[in-house]
């Protein structure tokens, strides 16, 4: 093929394949003029251009080897939070299958005691994994719940603690900060638990996320990301400007919804997904 | 950044104050900080492009009105092809019938459904109509559990078949129960899909084949980004869609999906979802949602 000129309609182009992935029109624009700098009035290929904002994308992706870290001694415990219908409970199961595989043992804990049947949900993975489940009545006060889950792991000599929380919008106030609740209660029984936070992002998710990163790590210190629902079309794009904005790495990557279909992040096979066709 | 929508185009448009007239070249900034502000809405790349061609065309040649400065005029102008598009069709009735009336809800997974059942379920009970809900997601464990509990809680009988594997014979009698115990309207509580999972929307499609319900909607969850286009698109193919319900709008996303939702299907957006409680649904207003999508 010939290749093409870069001109206005050539970024143009790129802007619109940009956009689509949900980086937002800030970083999208950044990326365009850099583009104009270093490539106006040359005759290119499309795909060379998309695969020099690949590299570039991955390189800012790049994160530490291990996903978790684990504790030096006692239970690891591992908090999840996110908004509503994220995929928490859903990345709670694939968690445990992915710990367990690893020959850890795993307790969870129940920790949302707010949406209706959550901690069935939470209990019937739990029995289809082999995991401990601790439980609370529905309505009752979520942090005593993972008290008793981290106690739990402590009393089995557990290799990791996951605690599941209700879905939640990062604006209610009341809400975010039993989060930290919880945080303290947990970290009452281990000095150093959490030992991560996980905050749980729906890949279809918009420019929202970016406050969803912001208003959950404000109020619970998250240490990462888990990026779901990418089995779809939605590129998930919207963790480069978080990525960008608050260091927040993405640790892990579902796609499906059974317990085999996580997998850990990897930042070129996510950058090049990022302009494949949907 | 959004919130400054209205500070940048003031910005914008300082020069202008005094010019006669808008044109092409004057409103080009102001026209850039609108198409932005659209973008970190969510409204999706094709439908913010022909959006702002619509507006230029509108606007270039208006003499600039002496009661108004011309950023505020952009803004009306905006503000009215927003409203426009979002839909002078709202409609938030259910338009039942005197039969059983069979509404189905779909959409990707997460959306919110479930939590509108019981909504919906609630609204029918005030209006002194029974409402049965059917479990009809046989996939999401404990997805039975959950509708039992939101039927509950919104007085509201719940059909499910304990052990039942095929969610298009759970439908069928449903609607048959329904028949014989005098019900009026029967919700279908289906599992969250991908737009992408053929075998799961050709589920979808043999129930709209055998169940005829009568009305499809679609629910959106209010944070969705630029995919949004795509599962509305597979779904109003698969379905014909009947209205739109968009969800989570309690908290502080902008909800821009629901304009590319709506330049797709074209089908009316009938309910918006505000909290996780069962009152949490409120009728569709175009002229409060465009100044949301604008953050105004
Ligand atoms: N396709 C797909 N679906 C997913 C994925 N992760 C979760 N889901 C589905 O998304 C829906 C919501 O998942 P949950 O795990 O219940 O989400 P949650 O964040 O715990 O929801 P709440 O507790 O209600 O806030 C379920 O139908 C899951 O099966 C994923 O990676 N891909
Ligand atoms: N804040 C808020 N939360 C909502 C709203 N509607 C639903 N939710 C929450 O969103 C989450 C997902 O809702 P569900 O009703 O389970 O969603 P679904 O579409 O049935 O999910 P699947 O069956 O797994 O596909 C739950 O935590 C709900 O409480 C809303 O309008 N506002
Ligand atoms: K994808
Ligand atoms: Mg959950
Ligand atoms: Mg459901």
């Amino acid at each position: 093929a010939e290749g093409s000129l870069v001109d206005e309609e050539l970024l143009d182009d790129i802007f619109a394949i940009l956009i689509r992935t949900d980086m937002g029109a800030g970083p999208a624009n950044q990326i365009k003029d850099r583009i104009a700098r270093d490539f106006r009035g040359r005759v290119v290929h499309t795909e060379d251009i998309l695969k020099n904002i690949q590299d570039e994308l991955s390189g800012l992706m790049q994160q530490d080897q291990e996903p978790i870290k684990m504790a030096a001694e006692g239970p690891t415990v591992i908090l999840v939070v996110g908004v509503n219908g994220a995929g928490k409970t859903t990345s709670i199961a694939k968690l445990t299958r992915w710990f367990i595989d690893q020959g850890n043992s795993v307790v969870l804990g129940a920790g949302d005691t707010f949406r209706a049947a959550a901690s069935e949900q939470l209990s019937i993975w739990a029995e289809r994994l082999g995991a401990t489940i601790v439980r609370g009545e529905p309505g009752s006060d979520p942090a005593s719940v993972a008290f008793r889950a981290v106690d739990e792991g402590i009393n089995q000599n557990a290799d990791v603690v996951i605690i599941d929380t209700a879905g939640r919008l990062q604006t209610q106030k009341n809400l975010m900060t039993q989060l930290d609740k919880m945080r303290r209660v947990i970290g009452k029984k281990i000095e150093a638990a959490p030992h991560e936070v996980l905050l749980v992002l729906d890949a279809t998710a918009g420019q929202n996320g970016i406050s969803q990163a912001k208003g959950f790590s404000d109020a619970a210190q998250c240490t990462g990301i888990v990026l779901t629902k990418l089995d779809g079309t939605a590129k998930g794009g919207v963790v480069v400007p978080i990525r960008k904005e608050f260091e927040l790495p993405v640790k892990f990557i579902g796609v499906g919804e059974k317990p085999e279909d996580l997998t850990r992040f990897d930042p070129e096979a996510f950058c090049n997904a990022l302009f494949a066709a949907p | 950044m959004l919130e400054s929508l209205q500070d940048g185009l003031q910005s914008a448009f300082k020069t202008l104050r005094g010019q006669g007239r808008l044109t092409e070249s004057n409103m080009r900034e102001g026209l850039k900080l609108v198409e932005n502000a659209l973008l970190e809405a969510d409204v999706s790349y094709d439908v913010v492009k022909a959006f702002m061609q619509d507006i230029s065309d509108k606007a270039v040649g208006q003499d600039v009105l002496k009661s108004l400065k011309p950023e505020q005029q952009l803004v009306g102008i905006v503000n009215e092809a927003l409203i426009e598009l979002l839909g002078g069709d709202s409609d938030p009735t259910l338009h039942l019938k005197q039969d059983v009336t069979v509404l189905m809800m779909c959409g990707l997974q997460g959306a919110g459904k479930t939590t509108t059942c019981g909504k919906l379920a609630r609204l029918i009970g005030q209006d002194g109509k029974k409402a049965l809900l059917c479990a009809a997601d046989l996939q999401r464990p404990a997805a039975v559990d959950q509708l039992h509990i939101v039927g509950k809680s919104v007085d509201t009988p719940v059909y499910s078949e304990p052990g039942a594997t095929d969610p298009i014979a759970v439908c069928q009698n449903a609607v048959k129960h329904a028949r014989e115990n005098g019900i009026d309207v029967v919700i279908l509580d289906t599992a969250g899909r991908l737009a992408i999972d053929e075998e799961l929307m050709q589920q979808l499609k043999t129930i709209d084949l055998k169940v005829h319900p009568d009305k499809a909607f679609l629910v959106v969850d209010g944070m969705t980004g630029q995919d949004a286009v795509n599962s509305a698109k597979a779904f109003n193919n698969a379905l014909d869609l009947n209205g739109v319900i968009m969800t989570k709008l309690d908290g502080d996303a902008r909800g821009g999906a629901l304009l590319s939702v709506k330049q797709v299907t074209g089908v009316p957006i009938k309910f918006i979802g505000t909290s996780e409680h069962m009152d949490g649904l409120e009728p569709f207003h175009p002229d409060r949602f465009a100044s949301r999508i604008l953050g105004m």
